[in-house]
């Protein structure tokens, strides 16, 4: 929101480097802000849940923007990161029975190693090569899960108890959103300050020209993994969410059409846009569910659509990704901001 | 011994329906540049409608086949003109998306259609093997690397003598040398998506009466990465020499390491050789080196 009388007037480099560069932006953001805290309130079970899975969808999607979208490394390796997070946290919490809060960030940090050593290809390898090995990232790191059984518990996965804040079981939706709510603010913020940093910085040169960037002295090697790293923490963070969330983590929950979700999430919501990245994960969050109680509607009159519901759902999902690339490439992002440009002026847009 | 025979045999079988696909993939990505991950998707199609026409309108196999040759044509075909052509230019990751877009309705349409249960071909080959060396090896695999073997050298001969052939490879070579040269460059786009979505029919139809068809057929599309990153993204030679070779290592591998570990190697092994390939050799066996400058 950068609702300003007249231009974009700045005197100081602070300024400009603003996380919210007006008044009225921090008082949308503190009323959007205010808006999450009362909502779940008015909402029943099922309305929350969704809201917990976009919670935690946006995460990671913020994290693989900030891989993708910022710094231009194509990873098709999200899910299995995420899955190290959900089976990292899974396994401190019970073998060691570490709390909640450390087993997070914990699992975050293993996700960001594995994330960083899957990285290392991409020093050599660009554009498409690197998506490819990414690619093998995400079968590899799934063969390991299932064959590591004595720490993974193998295809059967594990099952892991609530988390519990000072007695608190953290066991149904309107609790666990409290868990995710702070977790995904704070998030989202630290990537919005990440990108505005030296490293973002460096992150979107090494994107738009990877040579100019060496050249004005930018270590490539060190800022495409710190770039990995950071994604792989984020995703590591979400999977561990899942993990406490759904108490039960398999591999199934975290193969490659996850990783494939993740991707959509941010060509839809806007490449380089942590924005976009909550647009993406709440449009890729919601769709399926809307067409879920669509065909549930549907289904007293036509019963045979309760069989091809799924097929359904992945129909749209395809011709959503496809519209938006052919109709609007640059995803949600830019038509809020759009819709912002045509606000600023109204009622004297002429 | 045996066993080694065994799993040769069914690795070349593999392979060469590998190299089918991969030489669909390279097509593509020679020619426009594009990646393309809904090969596996464009497999299923074709081997659904041949199985259609053989199993409701009871068309005999040789005329489905030829029927299920056309429509793919046509069908790859479309794509190019409806999808990718106002794709060309855009960063690479749109274009993937895109391609991986077209393969989750593709394949979900083939749901909707004809549903996930295994179904299977009617018996077109005879169901006894034939025994060489004392090594008895299934019909369906012989006329399958036969098919395949024919398929790839009436293509080599396509892209050597016949004068599409000769522009498409131009067009790969050198696109504003090919539009200038008055090669239709957009028809030629057009023509390799089509192209590929046949080789892909043929694999997925032989691969079908191997072994049935379900929507997991569809898997083989992502096999390809492995052949023609060992292959080479650009080399049609590659993609068939690539192919044999993951087929077969993949079932040596599975044939050897499964007992051994207990399963999975075989659908884990090709991306391991890929990794391997990408950090010693990325450009594989066949590739151009693209050499960047400033």
């Amino acid at each position: 929101m950068n609702y300003t009388n007249c231009g974009n007037f700045k005197c100081s480099y602070e300024k400009d480097a603003a996380l919210f560069q007006t008044l009225f932006s921090r008082i949308c953001i503190g009323a959007f802000l205010l808006l999450l805290v009362i909502v779940p309130f008015l909402l029943d079970h099922y309305f929350i849940y969704i809201l917990n899975m976009i919670l935690i969808a946006v995460i990671g999607a913020a994290g693989l923007n900030i891989l993708t979208g910022f710094t231009g490394l194509i990873s098709l390796g999200q899910g299995a990161f995420m899955a190290v997070g959900a089976f990292g946290a899974g396994c401190l919490s019970n073998r060691f029975g570490l709390p909640f809060y450390l087993a997070i960030p914990a699992a975050g940090v293993i996700a960001a190693l594995v994330g960083a050593f899957f990285g290392i290809p991409s020093l050599r390898l660009k554009g498409l090569y690197l998506s490819i090995a990414t690619l093998a990232a995400q079968f590899i790191i799934e063969f390991i899960i299932i064959r590591a059984e004595p720490i993974t518990g193998g295809v059967q996965g594990l099952s892991i108890d609530y988390a519990s804040f000072f007695g608190v079981a953290i066991n149904d939706d309107f609790r666990f959103y409290w868990l995710a709510l702070p977790l995904a603010v704070a998030m989202t913020l630290a990537a919005a300050n990440i990108v505005r940093s030296k490293i973002g910085r460096a992150f979107l040169s090494v994107r738009d020209n990877y040579i100019a960037a060496e050249a004005m002295g930018i270590n490539l090697f060190r800022c495409k993994l710190t770039a990995f790293a950071i994604s792989s923490f984020y995703a590591g963070v979400a999977g561990s969410l899942w993990a406490y969330y759904t108490t039960i983590v398999t591999v199934e929950n975290f193969t490659i059409m996850v990783s494939i979700q993740y991707l959509s999430m941010i060509i839809i919501g806007g490449l380089g846009s942590i924005l976009g990245s909550i647009f993406g994960a709440t449009f890729l969050i919601v769709l399926p569910e809307i067409l879920q109680s669509l065909s549930n509607m549907a289904a007293g009159q036509y019963p045979a659509i309760s069989q091809i519901v799924g097929a359904l759902k992945e129909m749209a999902f395809g011709l959503v990704i496809i519209l938006f690339l052919l109709f609007e490439p640059e995803g949600l992002a830019r038509r809020w901001r759009l819709i912002k440009a045509y606000w600023k002026l109204w009622p004297f847009s002429y | 011994m045996n066993l080694f025979l065994q799993l040769l045999v069914t690795g070349i079988v593999i392979g060469s329906i590998y190299a089918l696909l991969a030489l669909g993939f390279t097509l593509i990505y020679k020619a426009t540049d594009v990646v393309n991950f809904a090969q596996g998707e464009l497999l299923l199609v074709g081997a659904y409608i041949c199985l259609h026409t053989t199993v409701t309108y009871r068309v005999p196999f040789f005329a489905a086949f030829a029927l299920t040759l056309a429509f793919t044509f046509l069908m790859g075909f479309l794509i190019e003109k409806i999808f990718l052509r106002r794709m060309i230019g855009e960063p690479i990751i749109a274009i993937i998306m895109l391609t991986i877009g077209l393969s989750s309705v593709m394949r979900s349409l083939v749901i909707i259609v004809w549903g996930t249960d295994t179904r299977t071909f009617p018996e077109v080959f005879s169901q006894v093997p034939v025994v060489i060396f004392g090594l008895s090896i299934s019909r369906v695999y012989l006329y399958s690397i036969f098919a395949v073997a024919i398929f790839l050298g009436l293509f080599s001969l396509f892209f050597k003598k016949s004068k599409i052939g000769v522009a498409m490879r131009a067009v790969a070579c050198d696109q504003q040398a090919a539009l200038s040269m008055g090669i239709d460059v957009k028809r030629i786009f057009a023509l390799s998506w089509a192209i590929a979505a046949v080789v892909s029919a043929v694999g997925g139809i032989f691969l079908g009466n191997i072994n049935g068809i379900n929507t997991s057929l569809a898997h083989f599309g992502l096999k390809v990465f492995p052949v023609v990153i060992l292959g080479g993204l650009d080399s049609i030679a590659g993609a068939i020499v690539g192919g044999l070779i993951i087929g077969i290592l993949e079932n040596l591998a599975g044939g050897y390491l499964d007992p051994l570990i207990g399963g999975g190697a075989k659908e884990l092994f090709p991306f391991i050789i890929m990794v391997l390939v990408l950090m010693i050799k990325p450009y594989g066996l066949f590739g151009t080196v693209k050499v960047e400058k400033v």
